[in-house]
């Protein structure tokens, strides 16, 4: 690792002055940046810990009934305090990694580095979620913006995020046996109008809505009204894991066992 | 450099370290507890996992600064100061939990953390949460049954895989 500078404030106000500085790195659980620093893939100046931030920590009920999570909220307690409220997000969360990682990584670090093979980004996607900042409120259909690219500005704190709750979700992960991300997951939600379908691990554009699929569904939520439907192959990624063809397929398959799952 | 203090195995423990000093770095070279091991230093293989107020983490992928004013618990810690074994480790040795030990402490403190929360797992939930430790010479076999046995549970009816 290149030297940096530390920083672990323990309010949101210094942090957001912390990360004024040039070349800060705002830092979540690090169970991802901190292998991408040990690689020097990163050389920020200055790394802004928000592990002490309490203000941005845990998990509540808005009056409009969303499940807000605050964007230093762990996966672990996510998987505890999410699981009445929201049973898919929580069983997302809970499937994240291992235990280990899952009580230092975050929601709000997971969909700030937006990896196109994470999990959360199908979960906050697929539930038309709304991203909070420091700064603003973002919707999710705007925020996702690419491979590992967001609509975050330059020392944007995600402070929490907004999920409103689906009469029913679930979330389907093929897991890529070695590192356990989504070779492919796909988050299904049916809200009162209609239903969303996001997913991950699939596209070299990061998570997408798969949008036939949920007009179909948002017709006949079940999985026969996805009979033989698949996305094309084209834009999907291709590696030693599996080529496009074979994701595109996998996206049909996991979309049809996320319907069946969310019953 | 900054100064980091901790709670060490119920003692207090402090050191000056860098930015990017990992609390694996500062646990085994500042403190000289090289039980917590480290294998592959990529947050994989969770030979490194301690626990930090209560929770366990891969203390490789953690900064020591972020442990500031945390109650860290290591292998260390683990035995009665008269070197007596505690449960985990007495069914580990018991039932030949490991063979070369390089991930033992990584697998006694996650078998902690899961016995802490759930304390009679079953065979399924045992393998689901030592998903981020590996072992490359039991097979886990051993090590399922020697949790099962140090949560007081039969280990007869597990069958090898």
């Amino acid at each position: 690792m290149y030297e940096f500078e530390f920083e672990r404030p323990t309010t949101l106000a210094d942090a957001i002055k912390a990360m004024g500085a040039e070349d800060a790195q705002a830092l979540g659980g690090g169970q991802t940046l901190i292998p991408t620093l040990k690689q020097r893939l990163a050389m920020p100046a200055k790394l802004v810990s928000l592990g002490a931030i309490d203000e941005i920590k845990g998990v509540c009920k808005a009056d409009d009934g969303a499940l807000c999570l605050g964007g230093g909220t762990t996966h672990a307690v996510v998987t505890r305090e999410a699981a009445v409220d929201y049973p898919a997000l929580a069983a997302l969360a809970g499937n994240i990694g291992d235990p280990a990682v899952r009580n230092r990584g975050t929601l709000g670090g997971s969909i700030a580095n937006n990896d196109p093979a994470a999990c959360y980004p199908a979960a906050v996607l697929g539930s038309g979620a709304t991203v909070v900042t420091n700064t603003r409120e973002i919707a999710a259909d705007e925020y996702f913006t690419g491979m590992f690219e967001t609509a975050l500005g330059e020392g944007e704190i995600i402070t929490e995020v907004r999920f409103p709750v689906p009469e029913k979700a679930a979330y389907q992960k093929f897991e890529q046996p070695a590192s356990r991300f989504a070779l492919v997951g796909v988050f299904v939600a049916k809200y009162v109008d209609g239903v969303r379908v996001a997913v991950t691990g699939a596209s070299e554009g990061g998570v997408f809505r798969w949008s036939e699929a949920e007009a179909a569904l948002s017709g006949d939520f079940s999985a026969g009204a996805l009979d033989g439907m698949a996305p094309p192959a084209e834009g999907m990624m291709s590696d030693l894991h599996g080529s496009a063809a074979y994701r595109a397929h996998l996206v049909g398959v996991m979309t049809r066992r996320a319907v069946v799952a969310a019953g | 450099m900054p100064q980091v203090s901790m709670t060490v195995n119920g003692k207090p423990a402090s050191g000056n370290v860098e930015g990017r000093t990992l609390l694996s770095s500062f646990l085994r070279d500042t403190m000289g507890l090289t039980g917590t091991h480290v294998g592959c230093d990529t947050s994989q293989c969770g030979a490194c996992v301690v626990h930090v107020d209560g929770d366990a983490v891969k203390a490789c992928t953690m900064f020591a600064l972020e442990a500031e004013g945390a109650e860290v618990a290591t292998i260390e810690g683990q035995a009665a100061p008269d070197g007596t074994l505690n449960a985990i480790q007495a069914a580990f040795q018991e039932h030949h939990g490991l063979q070369c030990g390089f991930c033992t402490p990584g697998m006694v403190m996650s078998a902690a953390a899961l016995l802490k929360d759930n304390p009679k797992p079953s065979e399924a939930e045992i393998r689901d949460y030592l998903e981020g430790n590996l072992c490359r010479c039991t097979g886990y076999h051993n090590i399922v049954k020697a949790i099962m046995a140090a949560s007081g549970q039969n280990v007869g009816a597990i069958a090898a895989e």
